[in-house]
């Protein structure tokens, strides 16, 4: 490497051309591996320091970014685990869950929102046959492990790192036990914000289906049915369950108003 | 201040970074402060607090838009995705000028997101030339380019790098932010004279001055923007401004981020040499 930088680099009365190159290479590392960190936080302690650099040096090695933004730099972490495991051996489930939140979180904070649908949008609409659909920057999540928890812990503890060294290893070791006593527990979860701050939402089976579905395109009315395929909930009870969710929903402004074509007239369904 | 057509013809005085550490500071205590730079790649986004910030300031500030991955030296044609989504972002912002770095940072669609040293030859001026024109084209507004502090040198390059950034905005026809900061700081790297490189560059065209601070090590100084101006660089930008003229400023301090007011300080201390200078003028 020292004889390829001394061919296009100036070496000079401090240092060696590879040592001049060696700058932008350190520089580089650090900023990728610090963007790494501060997005994936969650997974850093699940992985431990080491081992997580380790990960963040092979996969963006692998998928150097694409993107004008660092922003977009783990996009494609979660693909690259799937098929590099040995990254994430023996937490394989966990590893995963969390980086699908920590990316979820990533999209809820500065996606898309549109404007939210009111209820004098429907008037005239026949609800079975409508298709709602879902703000841009709602991210539906199916987890294995309870790792929205976990992932408040740890930035929690991040966030009152700084003030002292006792409270710094007293974190440490909550954030230790609080990894070694998590039991697999599968969750539904929407990462969503309020207010411009992003919230985990945990939501039951039912609602995580008809919120997919209809994120999907499907109908209000093939959304219930889909949803509710070997559910517990009664078909007695399901009338209300379902406008209690809509309800919560719409106040939440996770629907989109409805789109207008070109003359201005609502889409509807044929 | 000068107008220009570089700067959209306007007079702006001492602007200072629009930081994320100092939003609620800014949005409740509305500090006077003449405008705000924003890094546009931070605002190119589809929603969420970063926009909502952003609008807020636009309602009681000026803003000029600085990029960091435009890359106008890279050989790559610039990507229609960056410049759709930095077209919609000028039309939210009003700025008067836009500038990015006079450097390459991407191969192949694939970004190093730093601001690397070209080859100072005829050849990259012309490339890059034409780059800075389509940006332009497409923008629509004043581009500046501005100059990187750098760690290397080439073996190929045919001229010193004041003399490329003349060759590259004379052939793009477009304005400079000159950064005395990494004039001197490149200047220490690579034994040369900063005041040689503010003299040599075409004052006319100067439509903004970066100022920030550095950090020394043994064998080399690294542009980190975690320090107050050091004196050297307030001696150069004396220099600039007494060529220049009244020229807008902005202070950067990127990492190691004090408080606001602290910032607003040190940004301040430009206008003893902007008086100096009015008062030269006068004379």
């Amino acid at each position: 490497m020292s004889a390829y930088a001394a061919r296009y680099i100036k070496p000079n009365d401090r240092l060696t051309s590879f040592e001049r190159l060696e700058i932008y290479n350190r520089q580089y590392w650090f900023r990728v591996l610090d963007s790494m960190a501060q997005d994936f936080p969650g997974l850093r302690a699940i992985l431990g320091q080491r081992r997580f650099d380790g990960m963040c040096r092979a996969y963006l090695a692998e998928c150097p970014s694409r993107s004008f933004t660092l922003r977009n730099l783990g996009a494609r972490l979660e693909t690259w685990l799937r098929r590099n495991p040995q990254w994430i051996r023996g937490k394989q489930s966990l590893a995963l869950d969390m980086v699908r939140l920590e990316w979820a979180d990533i999209e809820a904070f500065d996606g898309e929102a549109e404007p939210a649908l009111h209820p004098e949008d429907l008037s005239g609409s026949s609800v079975p046959t409508l298709r709602l659909r879902v703000q841009p920057y709602v991210q539906l999540l199916e987890l294995q492990y309870p790792v929205d928890d976990l992932a408040l812990e740890v930035r929690h503890s991040e966030d009152t790192d700084f003030t002292s060294n006792v409270l710094t290893e007293n974190r440490k070791s909550v954030k230790i036990q609080t990894i070694a006593a998590l039991e697999p527990k599968q969750i539904f979860l929407v990462v969503h914000r309020i207010d411009l701050s992003v919230y985990f939402r945990r939501i039951e089976r039912e609602e995580f289906l008809l919120l997919s579905v209809l994120r999907r395109g499907k109908t209000i009315a093939r959304a219930i049915d889909l949803a509710f395929q070997r559910s517990s909930i009664s078909e007695f009870d399901r009338g209300g369950y379902v406008r209690n969710c809509f309800q919560t929903w719409a106040t939440l402004g996770w629907f989109c108003r409805p789109q207008k074509n070109a003359r201005g007239e609502k889409v509807r369904e044929k | 201040m000068p107008k220009n057509r570089f700067n959209g013809f306007t007079n702006y005085e001492i602007g200072i970074g629009l930081r994320a550490p100092h939003y609620e500071h800014i949005l409740s205590r509305k500090p006077v402060v003449d405008w705000f730079e924003i890094i546009s790649e931070n605002f190119m986004i589809d929603g969420g607090r970063p926009l909502h910030v952003l609008d807020q300031i636009l309602d009681q500030y000026k803003v000029v838009q600085h990029g960091v991955s435009m890359y106008f030296g890279s050989a790559e044609k610039p990507n229609r995705e960056h410049l759709r989504r930095l077209k919609q972002l000028v039309k939210r912002t009003n700025t008067p000028w836009l500038s990015d770095h006079l450097c390459w940072g991407s191969v192949d669609g694939r970004y190093t997101h730093d601001l690397l040293p070209m080859p100072y030859t005829f050849e990259a001026a012309r490339i890059t030339a034409q780059k800075v024109r389509e940006v332009r084209d497409f923008l629509e507004i004043p581009i500046a380019v501005e100059n990187v502090s750098s760690y290397a040198e080439f073996h190929v390059s045919e001229m010193t790098e004041w003399e490329f950034l003349n060759e590259v905005v004379e052939r793009a026809d477009c304005g400079i932010l000159l950064d005395v900061n990494n004039i001197y700081v490149s200047s220490q790297n690579h034994n040369f004279d900063p005041f040689t490189y503010v003299n040599s560059v075409p004052a006319e065209r100067v439509a903004q001055i970066h100022i920030a601070g550095h950090s020394k090590f043994k064998k080399y100084i690294l542009d980190t923007h975690d320090h107050p101006v050091l004196d050297p660089v307030w001696k150069l930008y004396e220099r600039a401004i007494q060529r220049a003229g009244h020229t807008a400023t902005l202070l950067e301090w990127d990492d190691s981020i004090p408080s606001f007011q602290e910032v607003h300080k040190e940004a301040m201390k430009a206008n003893r040499f902007l008086a100096e200078t009015t008062l030269a003028v006068a004379v």
